[in-house]
């Protein structure tokens, strides 16, 4: 069973979570910023769900192992569907909404087929290293995608400050958890690694109640102090 | 091979990223003019300078805390050790890399004396209420 340490981690995540939520509704930007609203409110249910397993099946029961890693994958579609939220504010200035739609449908389909062929593999390969490698490459996709954002950002002088604050606590999350499910495959063995994805999830919540709470809609940010090589 | 790559990528990406998230904080502050009050204590009159950092730090523990700048100072923080430790190695074998790190220590200083104000205040509007009630 988990210990104090944990829970502790656990419920501040999950409450860090909620605060985005209310963050967002105290300064009315829940509908602007909707999809990050989204994924915050699939994190808590996910996390209330994962209590529901755990105290019924107990941790190393095969109901919470196949919740977790499940429930895993569709936070990681909702966590897509919140970068290409990001996508959509930024390049909306452009018209290029209809695009980055039709790009979050490919990317929603092709996950999904993905995930339909992940469902098929056998049983044993679920709770074998390949979850791991699966997990790992879907976050450094995710990496991969927020770089590329924020390139957009730079070459387009995005200076409002929230958006750029989001873009950034995405791309240091999804590093953070490539990197970590990367040391995994490569030293399996190291127990440090099970301590670290409940810090590093608390990140996001973190940085996206600050720039709630700290930013209004119209704060803005010199956009040559952004780039690391000034401009 | 594959994960030894993403292990490379990613923490280059999030060594970017995490310079990109602290200078996009500070940036937030840079153009907010120092009360003369807050120039007096830190010793910051124009420009700021690295080496005043951790004086101001500590000036900034003396006061309470505002609930949500904790975060914020000890992600600067962060950022001005990785300033130091680029200095002291990197540094040394490229002079630009050396001015830059300088200057970016200095933005580092300014956003604690900035920070340090706010929390100067947000004791006194703290004070300001406990004497009304």
């Amino acid at each position: 069973m988990p210990g104090p340490f944990d829970y502790t981690v656990w419920i501040l995540c999950t409450l860090l979570e909620a605060g985005v939520v209310v963050c967002s509704l105290l300064r009315h930007s829940f509908r602007r910023y909707f999809t990050l609203n989204l994924y915050m409110m699939a994190s808590v249910a996910t996390s209330l769900g994962r209590y529901v397993f755990l105290t019924r099946s107990g941790l190393a029961s095969n109901e919470y192992t196949y919740f977790y890693y499940y429930s895993d994958a569709i936070l990681t579609i909702c966590l897509y569907f919140a970068l290409m939220g990001m996508y959509s504010l930024v390049f909306e200035e452009l018209g290029a909404k209809t695009y980055v739609r039709a790009f979050s449908m490919l990317l929603l389909a092709g996950t999904a087929l993905f995930s339909y062929g992940v469902v098929h593999q056998s049983e044993s390969r679920m709770v074998t290293p390949y979850v791991f490698e699966l997990s790992q490459n879907l976050y450094f996709v995710g990496l991969v995608l927020t770089y590329l954002l924020w390139g957009a950002v730079l070459k387009m002088r995005e200076t409002r400050a929230r958006v750029v604050q989001f873009i950034l606590s995405l791309g240091v999350y999804f590093s953070l958890y490539a990197a970590n499910y990367a040391l995994h495959n490569i030293y399996p063995n190291i127990g440090y690694w099970m301590y670290l994805p409940p810090l590093i999830s608390t990140l996001l919540p973190i940085a996206w109640c600050y720039a709630l709470l700290r930013f209004n809609e119209d704060a803005r940010l010199a956009p040559a102090r952004l780039a690391v090589i000034p401009r | 091979m594959m994960p030894a790559i993403i292990l490379v990528v990613s923490l280059a990406a999030l060594l970017q990223f995490f310079v990109s998230y602290c200078r996009s904080l500070i940036a937030a502050t840079v153009k907010q003019p120092l009360s003369s009050e807050v120039q007096d204590v830190t010793g910051i009159s124009r420009a700021a300078s690295g080496e005043d950092f951790l004086r101001v730090v500590q000036l900034l523990q003396l006061c309470p805390a505002r609930p949500h700048d904790r975060g914020e100072i000890r992600a600067i923080d962060a950022y001005f050790h990785l300033l130091n430790f680029l200095r002291s190695t990197l540094g040394r074998i490229a002079p630009a890399l050396l001015s830059w790190t300088e200057v970016e220590r200095g933005h580092c200083t300014y956003f604690a004396a900035v920070t340090l104000e706010r929390r100067i205040a947000f004791s006194r509007d703290l004070l300001a209420q406990q004497m009304s009630t």
